[in-house]
């Protein structure tokens, strides 16, 4: 009925909050400048002489694993610090609304951060011919890995009202989704387990799933894993934001 | 308009709140007296909907709030202990915001901003944002929030915590001038806060109702017929017990 108009209310309000605070002008300047450096520099974006933007799209999940936290770690903790969640959330809206607006407020917030690394794309289009799909697809996988972040960081942030303890646990656990299918890990592993178990490691893994994105191929399986990370976090964090409530 | 039905609450094993029933109408002005932690803010945070009540109803305009909490929370005005607001907005901002969630827009919302700005005499620092404001303005402004669509329901905790002299009298006659039309529940600590503003008193001691009545009611308790002597003598046990 009026969900949507709840969820954009408060949308609109946590999207402001990053722009009328540095954190977005700095956030967005460190990112920028960070993938460039990792893109041109460590990723040698020239003298791999190809058409593409694998040393762009290389870095991310590593970019990420501290920039999405550091954007994601107040959206609860700062709530509780500030009490506005007993005002927000005796609001006639359900905690739900809530979730899902301040989670997409931050997404949209990171969507625009990917949206101005659009030099990287126009330079790739003027240096060469590359596959502008399977750039798309690259794009559209960080995407979600953002947003597999992002709704890992909303429930550690719906934990503590102390925005570093956010900060260090979603960095952990997105660490360990990258790691349980990063190439020097899955090698390691597969010295003590059976290629089939170290293979389920890696399914849970971003890794896994990102690489399809990055090749250009959107596989159903690899869109459904970043869904369900979203969809399984957010979950977690209502359960949180309830039962602390409950006593 | 309020029903609150043996109210229970506990905290990992331990009642904040115990047992306490009461109801209130459209016209009647509830104080809520009683000690520090006595269970004051408890029952009002589950009242609105906040905290979820371990055993008990409670239920606003006859909707129970753990069933249609919506329907009971788009009834209440609710104005918190500590009175938050967003740091990084500006006051019109934040009204704007409480509005758009209360469903107002386009010229309503407009009108009720300008209507509460004036209620809560905010008028000098519309465009501050809250981080600038003194502890007065700030209250003054969540005040305002909970004013904004007009509330049939009004919960206050303590909503002259931290005015000058001047600042709780007005909000003392504001109590006093919507009460005809509301039912309102306020908390405080000053009684003759409670003399003043309120049609009937509930005390709570330790999560308990220890009495209850009209303001006359309650002075007639004491010989010299004064409040505070009647409000030392049922809740002393407590304090003395603490030293």
């Amino acid at each position: 009925m009026n969900a949507w108009a709840n969820i954009k209310t408060i949308m609109k309000r946590e999207l402001g909050g990053y722009f009328t605070s540095p954190i977005a002008y700095v956030f967005l300047i460190i990112f920028l400048l960070l993938t460039g450096f990792f893109t041109f520099t460590i990723g040698n974006f020239f003298e791999r002489g190809e058409a593409s933007l694998v040393s762009f799209f290389t870095w991310h999940p590593w970019l990420y694993l501290f920039l999405v936290p550091a954007v994601g770690m107040r959206l609860w903790s700062e709530e509780r610090r500030l009490g506005t969640m007993e005002l927000l959330l005796t609001m006639p809206v359900t905690t739900w609304q809530a979730i899902v607006g301040k989670f997409l407020a931050s997404w949209v917030f990171l969507g625009l951060a990917l949206t101005l690394t659009f030099p990287v794309w126009i330079t790739v289009n003027w240096l060469g011919r590359p596959d502008n799909g399977v750039i798309l697809a690259g794009y559209l996988g960080s995407l979600f890995l953002a947003g597999s972040y992002l709704a890992i960081s909303c429930m550690t942030s719906a934990l503590t009202r102390n925005q570093v303890i956010s900060f260090i646990l979603s960095v952990v656990i997105c660490l360990f989704l990258i790691l349980a299918g990063y190439t020097p890990v899955t090698d390691l592993l597969t010295r003590f387990a059976s290629p089939v178990a170290v293979d389920i490691i890696a399914a849970f893994s971003v890794m896994t799933h990102f690489e399809g994105f990055q090749r250009g191929v959107i596989d159903l399986r690899d869109f459904l894993f970043f869904a369900s990370v979203i969809g399984f976090a957010l979950f977690t964090t209502g359960v949180i934001i309830r039962s602390q409530r409950a006593g | 308009m309020i029903k609150v039905e043996n109210l229970c609450k506990s905290f990992g094993g331990k009642f904040a709140v115990n047992d306490v029933s009461f109801t209130v109408d459209k016209g009647e002005v509830l104080g809520f007296l009683g000690p520090n932690g006595s269970g004051k803010s408890t029952t009002m945070r589950i009242i609105t909907g906040f905290y979820p009540p371990t055993s008990g109803r409670v239920s606003v305009g006859g909707f129970d709030i753990t069933e249609k909490p919506i329907e009971a929370k788009r009834l209440m005005g609710y104005l918190p202990e500590s009175a938050p607001g967003y740091a990084d907005m500006t006051v019109h901002g934040f009204l704007g915001f409480t509005a758009e969630l209360r469903g107002l827009s386009g010229g309503a919302k407009k009108s009720a901003i300008e209507r509460v700005i004036e209620t809560c005499f905010l008028q000098h620092v519309v465009y501050q944002t809250i981080d600038t404001l003194s502890k007065g303005y700030k209250h003054r402004t969540c005040l305002a929030q909970s004013l904004i669509h007009d509330p049939q329901v009004l919960i206050m905790d303590e909503p002259t915590d931290g005015l000058d002299p001047n600042q709780k009298h007005e909000v003392r006659a504001l109590i006093r001038r919507m009460a005809p039309d509301k039912a309102i529940i306020f908390s405080t600590h000053i009684l003759e806060e409670v003399e003043e503003a309120c049609t009937r008193v509930i005390i709570i001691d330790r999560g308990r109702m220890v009495a209850s009545g009209t303001p006359a009611e309650l002075k007639a308790r004491s010989p010299s017929g004064k409040l505070d002597e009647v409000f030392r003598a049922i809740t002393l046990p407590d304090t003395v017990k603490a030293h």
